[in-house]
């Protein structure tokens, strides 16, 4: 967050404006999920699982991405993924 | 004035008077639960719908809940949407009334004042509103019929002025003014058309100086409701605390101009006989009609009497009330509603709180009256103005909290006591039983 502004400087009523797209929620993660793309048998289970819509397959390159803008690190994917192909690894390595 | 319009007298009990101004009104949305004492307006209300009356899309909701959702969901769209609850019904709405009112969603609500369970009441006092008074909606409290109309119509006025923007709550006392025929002066569907206009869109800027629409719209991407946390949420607050101050002004503004319109002029407090009344009763709702005519009769016998009656609860006029009776001896606050464990009712409290820094201020005392729907008739008034008339004579309080047609019984009765026993107790037979 900015700049804290004052109640006289604010919309009413917590008005946000922004595309949800736009809002960066992936600050809030600990673990990070990491796809070994070999084992990855782009079964799409991760992208159906994936609570806040963070995973996408990406056609062009025949892959699965994590979008680390918006995934939390809940690690519905890594504990999904039948043939174990993403594991949780702490954000910080 | 030559400017009043022409009106049509129609007799309609509170309910239907509330239905009949919403019919008018022909909001976009109505969310509704039947609830006695409210009943009557979603009935009435249901039948202008199915005969074409209003073009108002009519939600039966599965409960008060869903119907205050609904409410917030349709109000946020930018509709005008209109609700009525009372007692249980309004407090199953309880969480969704702070989301109308932090969301600042102009939503207009009959509160058909009545009793909460338990014991199980279906009749008029003032504890459901109250339940709900710091809840961030006005509060705006009907002596007859004819007002229930008249502040329906007000209400959206209110509501959507810009400098409020939050949801208003209509309350009539239940049967008494619910259920009871009255003369009802209308004025025409266009009139009212008018009077209250088109739904404005409120437009609010960003902080980088951007305009955006308040709305949820398709073309206008934005969220409300989102999580507000330490960093926002009392600013917010605050916002809400500046547009109830701005609704005190706001409040007499409407009630004028709808007094050039009809005849009848509202304000925040209504006082009667109050120019050189030496004792008063403050009140709310309908036993102020009582209150005004026990006046009439003690001014008959030379006792200067009067009654201010408080119309807006929620803002509360404390500057109003501390002028009107800042020549007062002594007064007694009527209280409809008991606040378990604090000192004295909620309108006694406040009242009070507001002289704390006069240096003239009247004798003032309280009353419970009414709870469970408990009539006030005339001679419990009336020994009300003469209690006053000895406390304002001999300058002597007495007990400050006292009780207002309630059987006291004999003082050494101890039946209303509790003992205790084990349920070893219970299955020996210790206390009787089979």
């Amino acid at each position: 967050m900015s700049e804290e502004k004052s109640w006289r400087e604010i919309p009413m009523g917590g008005l946000t404006w922004l595309h949800s797209v736009e809002y960066k929620t992936g600050e809030w993660r600990s673990f990070r999920p990491v796809v070994d793309h070999d084992k990855c048998t782009r079964c799409m289970q991760c992208v159906i699982y994936c609570p806040d819509i963070a995973i996408k397959y990406k056609p062009d390159v025949n892959m699965i991405e994590i979008i680390l803008d918006h995934c939390k690190g809940c690690g519905v994917c890594a504990e999904e993924c039948p043939v174990h192909a993403i594991t949780m690894v702490k954000e910080k390595e | 004035m030559s400017k009043i319009v022409k009106q049509e007298m129609m007799g309609m009990n509170g309910d239907t008077a509330c239905a009949y101004a919403v019919k008018q009104c022909n909001p976009e949305v109505v969310a509704a639960y039947p609830i006695t004492p409210q009943t009557i307006i979603v009935e009435v209300f249901s039948e202008y719908v199915a005969n074409g009356e209003v073009t108002t899309e009519f939600i039966p909701v599965e409960s008060e809940h869903s119907a205050m959702s609904t409410s917030i969901g349709a109000a946020a769209a930018g509709a005008r949407a209109y609700t009525a609850s009372a007692s249980q019904g309004l407090a199953l709405m309880y969480e969704m009334l702070y989301i109308a009112s932090g969301l600042r969603l102009p939503i207009v609500m009959t509160c058909v004042n009545r009793a909460l369970s338990a014991p199980i009441n279906i009749h008029g006092d003032h504890s459901d509103a109250m339940g709900a008074r710091d809840s961030g909606w006005l509060q705006l409290y009907c002596e007859n019929s004819q007002e229930a109309y008249d502040t329906i119509i007000q209400a959206w006025r209110i509501a959507e002025h810009k400098d409020v923007l939050l949801p208003v709550m209509v309350n009539i006392d239940g049967f008494i003014l619910s259920h009871t025929l009255e003369n009802v002066s209308v004025i025409p569907d266009d009139a009212v058309k008018k009077f209250i206009g088109e739904k404005k869109i409120p437009v609010v800027k960003k902080p980088n100086g951007e305009l955006t629409p308040y709305i949820l719209h398709p073309d206008y991407p934005a969220s409300i409701g989102a999580i507000d946390l330490q960093d926002y949420y009392f600013e917010h607050k605050r916002q809400q605390a500046e547009a109830m101050n701005n609704a005190l002004k706001v409040i007499k503004e409407i009630g004028e101009e709808y007094g050039e319109l009809t005849g009848r002029t509202y304000g925040l407090i209504d006082p009667y006989m109050m120019d050189d009344a030496e004792i008063a009763i403050i009140v709310m709702g309908s036993t102020a009609g009582t209150a005004k005519y026990v006046a009439d009769l003690m001014r008959n016998k030379g006792v200067k009497a009067g009654v201010l009656r408080v119309r807006s609860f929620r803002p509360f006029p404390r500057d109003d009330i501390v002028k009107a009776l800042k020549n007062i001896k002594a007064c007694a606050v009527l209280d409809r509603s008991m606040s378990f464990g604090s000192y004295g009712g909620p309108l006694f409290t406040e009242i009070r709180s507001s002289f704390c820094y006069e240096c003239d201020k009247p004798i003032i005392v309280n009353y419970y009256y009414g709870l469970g729907g408990r009539d006030a008739p005339p001679n419990l008034l009336d020994n009300v103005f003469n209690e006053l008339k000895n406390i304002a004579e001999t300058g002597k309080t007495g007990e400050e909290i006292r009780y207002l047609g309630l059987r006291e019984g004999e003082k050494d009765a101890v039946n209303y006591k509790a003992e205790l026993v084990s349920f070893k107790d219970l299955n020996t037979g210790k206390i009787g039983g089979k």
